[in-house]
């Protein structure tokens, strides 16, 4: 009698199609999967560990170097947890702006992934032209803070500094554009016989399955889970934009692909909304304790420089206390929970990665398909490793 | 505020013996509970009150400011009501082993080994109690307050600000 025996096989860390350091072991019965082990933490850098060395201000660019597609999600979500562990209100303009650069960010981070997505399953066309819009998100990340990835631009309290003259219609121009370049990938792919093949059907996950393993953002959304934090937790004044939240039906990855280029369209939306809503006004909070001068004063008075320098190396002191603040990533609930003793540095920074938590399901989504299958399902996932390993 | 919160109510009501200390801040209710009744009080939560998400776990090291050295911190969601609700459990440093969450939720999983991994931690019936983050030979827990910012065998950290 023939005997059969599976095979192990390693995928990874350096593999085009793990989208940076993923290591998985697979178990293979021919080309059927029986068994995933991801084997992750080839970028840690321990953020958290950092975080309790530095003052508040100090770790703010960390943070964008967490989730390197997203970096303004990252720093919205530390912000805001500073904040209100602070109590700062924030000026409408500020928030405002926040909300725009949010949804920018939710662009790029989702042309990224239908790109590489594509790319993995085999669409080379779709790669370059998302490449192409998202350098126009890059080019308006230079014009208002002067970098093009790590954009460290919020502040406690506001934002570092106002945007340029030339933010609003270049971000207009941008938005009103988009649509169309998604009906252009909408062509390439939606009713492409090859696209269907491979994502229909693939990556079956269903959404009590989804709640269990602590999936959220599209992945949850895809599975028919009716759960955004912008709108069920508003923060930042999101209550005041009109938007709507896409939920699949099929739990698969052709409706998470769906639910994010819904969720395109809706940003696109948004952004117009907030750009109709944008007046003039103080990009940073009158928070003296807490908040850095603005710069007229720290270079022409001895208080503002004297103010300045207090900030920047001493930082302020964060009451006693324990605060969590969830946003609405690109990718998923990112989370910053922060613990304070009284002091300068907070006792316990956690990070709540997204990536980490949804790449749990990966074993779940891909036993008993194929190797290439399993491709589309790490696409589909939108994992980014800098974030999963912080 | 707190005393109106739909879980401590029903907390109050049926583990009034286990909780230790329930706190308000900034609107967040943390409710402190006693460890060997935390795997009652998860699954009591998920299945009466509908906190279906467990959103985070994970751990904080008090060395030195308390008397139990670390604090497990466990983050629920309820996807239905949309609230949250955080249940912490102290862990003494001699008796570093807490029974696992992932019999409640699947998500403990990882959570669970990453506070393995960075603490010390040991979670009791864990499916798969590995390190996750560092290498498997690693020696030492890296979030935990003793140990070297800059890794061992390194001139210790003296801080950014002089």
């Amino acid at each position: 009698m023939a005997t059969t025996e599976t095979m192990t096989l390693n995928m990874g860390p350096q593999h085009p199609s793990t989208h940076g350091v993923l290591r998985l072991v697979l178990e293979l019965d021919g080309e059927v999967i029986v068994k995933v082990t991801p084997h992750i933490g080839f970028l840690h850098r321990g953020v958290e560990k950092l975080a309790e060395h530095r003052t508040y201000h100090q770790i703010l660019p960390l943070t964008d170097r967490l989730d390197y597609l997203a970096p303004m999600s990252n720093n919205l979500g530390y912000i805001l947890a500073v904040e209100k562990l602070m109590a700062v209100d924030v000026p409408e303009r500020a928030e405002t702006i926040r909300v725009i650069m949010n949804e920018l960010t939710r662009l790029e981070s989702h042309l990224v992934w239908l790109a590489c997505h594509a790319l993995d399953i085999g669409a080379m066309t779709v790669f370059i032209y998302a490449f192409r819009e998202r350098e126009t998100v890059m080019e308006i990340y230079e014009l208002i803070s002067g970098a093009r990835m790590t954009s460290n631009y919020f502040r406690v309290g506001g934002l570092s500094q106002d945007v340029p003259d030339e933010f609003v219609k270049k971000v207009g121009d941008f938005v009103d554009s988009m649509p169309a370049y998604l009906d252009q990938y909408e062509g390439l792919l939606t009713t492409n016989p090859i696209w269907l093949k491979r994502t229909v059907g693939n990556g079956i996950i269903s959404a009590e399955d989804a709640i269990d393993i602590g999936l959220t953002g599209p992945a949850l959304r895809g599975s028919g889970v009716d759960w955004d934090l912008r709108r069920d937790n508003p923060y930042s004044g999101y209550e005041k934009y009109q938007f709507k939240v896409p939920t699949g039906e099929n739990c698969d990855t052709f409706d998470r692909y769906k639910v994010r280029l819904i969720e395109m369209r809706e940003a696109c939306k948004i952004i117009r909304q907030g750009l109709d809503k944008l007046k003039p006004g103080p990009v940073l909070a009158d928070f003296p304790q807490v908040c850095y001068p603005p710069k007229e004063s720290v270079y022409n008075s001895i208080e503002g420089l004297i103010h300045h320098f207090k900030i920047a190396s001493e930082g302020f002191a964060a009451p006693a206390g324990e605060v969590y603040q969830g946003v609405e990533a690109p990718k998923g609930e990112l989370g910053f929970y922060i613990v304070s003793d009284g002091g300068n540095k907070p006792e316990r920074l956690r990070i709540r990665p997204p990536s980490f938590v949804n790449l749990q399901a990966i074993e779940q989504m891909s036993v008993g398909s194929m190797v290439a299958d399993l491709v589309a399902v790490i696409g589909t996932l939108d994992i980014v490793l800098g974030e999963i390993d912080r | 505020m707190a005393e109106n919160n739909r879980a401590l109510i029903q907390l109050q009501g049926k583990f009034a013996a286990s909780i230790i200390d329930v706190v308000e801040f900034r609107g967040e209710v943390t409710v402190t509970v006693k460890k060997d009744a935390i795997i009652d009080i998860l699954s009591f939560l998920k299945q009466t009150l509908q906190y279906n998400l467990l959103t985070d776990l994970t751990a904080i090291d008090y060395l030195g400011k308390k008397e139990e050295r670390f604090m497990m911190v466990y983050l629920l969601y309820s996807i239905p009501n949309k609230d949250r609700l955080r249940i912490k459990t102290p862990v003494t440093e001699a008796d570093c082993r807490i029974p696992t969450a992932s019999t409640v939720w699947k998500t403990a999983n990882w959570l669970e080994r990453e506070v393995y991994d960075l603490f010390g931690i040991t979670f009791d019936g864990h499916p798969d109690l590995r390190r996750i983050l560092m290498a498997d030979d690693w020696v030492g827990h890296p979030l935990r307050k003793d140990y070297p910012l800059q890794g061992p065998d390194r001139q210790p950290y003296k801080g950014r600000l002089s």
